[in-house]
């Protein structure tokens, strides 16, 4: 009962059809749980479900447990509290995910804030500046000081993609999802970027929730994942099992062609 | 979609116009300022004689009264940017608050919102500021106004409805939801600050119709009643004297095509500038 994430026949639906059924799994505090499959498969809206931000025309049902609370028919103001203690995204496109009018620095600046504020702790200019400053020290950002007076086209996608882990990371969450965090990056940044999230999540010890439809991206970051097809969970467990030794037919071939086009970047047969 | 760090404001295509823009309402801006301190004459003075020509002594020349008709330019400066900010505040106000209530609402209630301000927009703006005129009983430069934000507030109101579902539907809202903020401090903090480049070029494009719009109340006798020296007031007392003195026309005339061109212009290089900046984030 200690688990921080606890999803439980979770079935998402709108008035025509089935999104996701009877999806169950559970994540511990400090673990690093992946999520794989492909587009339309389900992964992101089980990520919204999480945070209670579906669209309204979609229903949940079922019960996801976060941090000890109930999401499924929560009210807003009982989830507004629960988004950013408990959890927090990192998506796709930093480039949308980022306010193009305002600087880096007070895009980081507000969760921190509210953070301080919620634990009446001093949240003065000085404290939230301090603040911003570790965080981009943690996600490994250089030049701070230029960084929080830029505008997110100012900067790389890598770049912007660290400032949204240090907004993630602001909020101190115990969980923290990544939503295809590295889909639109080249691959030398997407590299950088798995190492940076693998590194926090240790440091920071906290719960991952990661999403990709990237096979070894996932085997680089999780502990166990979940394998999803139309909505539906077809394989589970540890990491090295499903990617070595697929069960089910359907991760066989998403390993396959992963093994296919590795093989073929490579120039092998 | 630049990466590199390109800081700043660049100089925009339309650099000609907006300084063009600038200069005309810098112009009336300057002439109603220094009404304040200083006229030829004073504004009811019958300093000369009746539809004098424009000369030394009067710039651009008497009304039939025989008072300058400078004086009387200048103090319409002033009434004609008054009614402008005027209304427009009151307009931006109405529109904004009532448009970003439609884009939260609920969709029944978005509709509604919706169809009231396309009715209302296919209203004549100036036959909504007649109605308010009216249902005040009394023409007053205040009244006139009033009359203008009422008649502009759809108009806005349906572009920040418009803006503020499309900044709704960006990652960056949903980011800022997933960290916990509220709706009140994602209005202000996101949807504000991204709307408002947009917003403020139709409110100067409004300022231009405002201004047009309170010369024809003012031309019909529902504007700021005498001795107020409005731009409408001025053209519809030269109407009977158009033929022999054309003077007392056209300066008004020309004043007020230069305000609303100036202001346009204006509008348009702000345009350029935001929109190309926009495009660079987005």
């Amino acid at each position: 009962m200690s688990d921080l994430l606890t999803v439980e026949g979770l079935t998402l639906a709108t008035s025509e059809t089935r999104l996701v059924e009877d999806l169950s799994f559970s994540i511990a505090p400090g673990e690093r749980f992946g999520l794989i499959g492909e587009s339309g498969s389900g992964k992101s809206l089980t990520a919204l479900a999480v945070t209670g931000l579906l669209p309204p025309a979609i229903r949940p049902s079922g019960s996801i447990r976060l941090g000890g609370t109930q999401v499924v028919g929560a009210p807003e103001r009982a989830l507004v509290r629960l988004r950013g203690d408990a959890v927090a995204t990192v998506f796709q496109e930093p480039l949308t995910a980022l306010d193009p009018l305002m600087p880096l620095g007070a895009q980081i600046a507000g969760p921190v804030r509210r953070r301080l504020r919620r634990s009446s702790s001093d949240a003065s200019r000085g404290a939230v500046r301090r603040e911003v400053m570790a965080l981009l020290e943690q996600v490994r950002l250089p030049e701070p000081e230029r960084l929080t007076r830029a505008y997110p086209h100012e900067v790389s996608g890598g770049q912007r993609q660290r400032v949204a882990i240090a907004m993630a990371l602001a909020c101190r969450p115990r969980l923290l999802i990544a939503d295809e965090p590295t889909t639109a990056l080249d691959v030398t940044t997407q590299a950088e970027i798995v190492q940076l999230i693998n590194a926090l999540v240790k440091e920071l010890g906290l719960g991952l929730l990661f999403i990709s439809h990237d096979l070894p991206v996932v085997g680089q970051v999780a502990e166990r994942v979940m394998v999803m097809q139309q909505g539906r969970a077809v394989e589970r467990g540890s990491t090295a099992r499903v990617l070595i030794e697929p069960e089910d037919a359907y991760t066989r071939r998403l390993v396959d062609a992963a093994r296919r086009f590795d093989s073929a970047l490579e120039g092998r047969p | 979609m630049s990466v590199a760090g390109t800081a700043g404001p660049r100089r925009s295509r339309g650099g000609a116009t907006y300084i063009l823009g600038l200069i005309l309402v810098g112009i009336i801006v300057a002439a109603g300022l220094v009404s304040f301190a200083w006229t030829p004459y004073a504004l009811s003075d019958m300093a000369g004689s009746r539809l004098e020509p424009p000369s030394a002594a009067h710039w651009a020349g008497t009304d039939r009264l025989g008072r300058d008709l400078f004086t009387q330019l200048m103090i319409g400066a002033r009434i004609a940017l008054v009614v402008g900010c005027g209304a427009v505040a009151i307009g931006g106000a109405i529109g904004v608050v009532t448009g970003i209530l439609a884009a939260f609402a609920t969709r029944f209630a978005d509709d509604a919102l919706a169809a009231v301000f396309d009715i209302l927009i296919a209203f004549p703006t100036l036959l909504i500021a007649m109605l308010v005129v009216a249902a005040r009983e009394e023409a007053s430069l205040g009244t006139a106004i009033l009359a203008l934000g009422i008649g502009l507030s759809p108009i806005v109101g349906r572009i920040t409805r418009i803006l503020t579902k499309q900044v709704l539907g960006q990652d960056y809202i949903t980011a800022a939801r997933v960290s916990g903020t509220s709706w009140g401090a994602i209005v202000i903090f996101h949807i504000l600050p991204n709307i408002v480049p947009f917003l403020g070029v139709n409110l100067a494009l409004q300022f231009g119709l405002a201004i047009m719009a309170e010369a024809s109340l003012s031309y019909l006798g529902l504007g700021a009643p005498p001795p107020n020296a409005s731009w409408g007031r001025m053209l519809q007392e030269a109407q009977s004297t158009v033929y022999t003195a054309p003077w007392g026309a056209v300066f008004p005339g020309l004043a007020l095509f230069a305000l609303v061109i100036g202001i346009n212009l204006l509008a348009d290089g702000l345009r350029d500038r935001l929109g190309r900046s926009g495009r660079d984030a987005g």
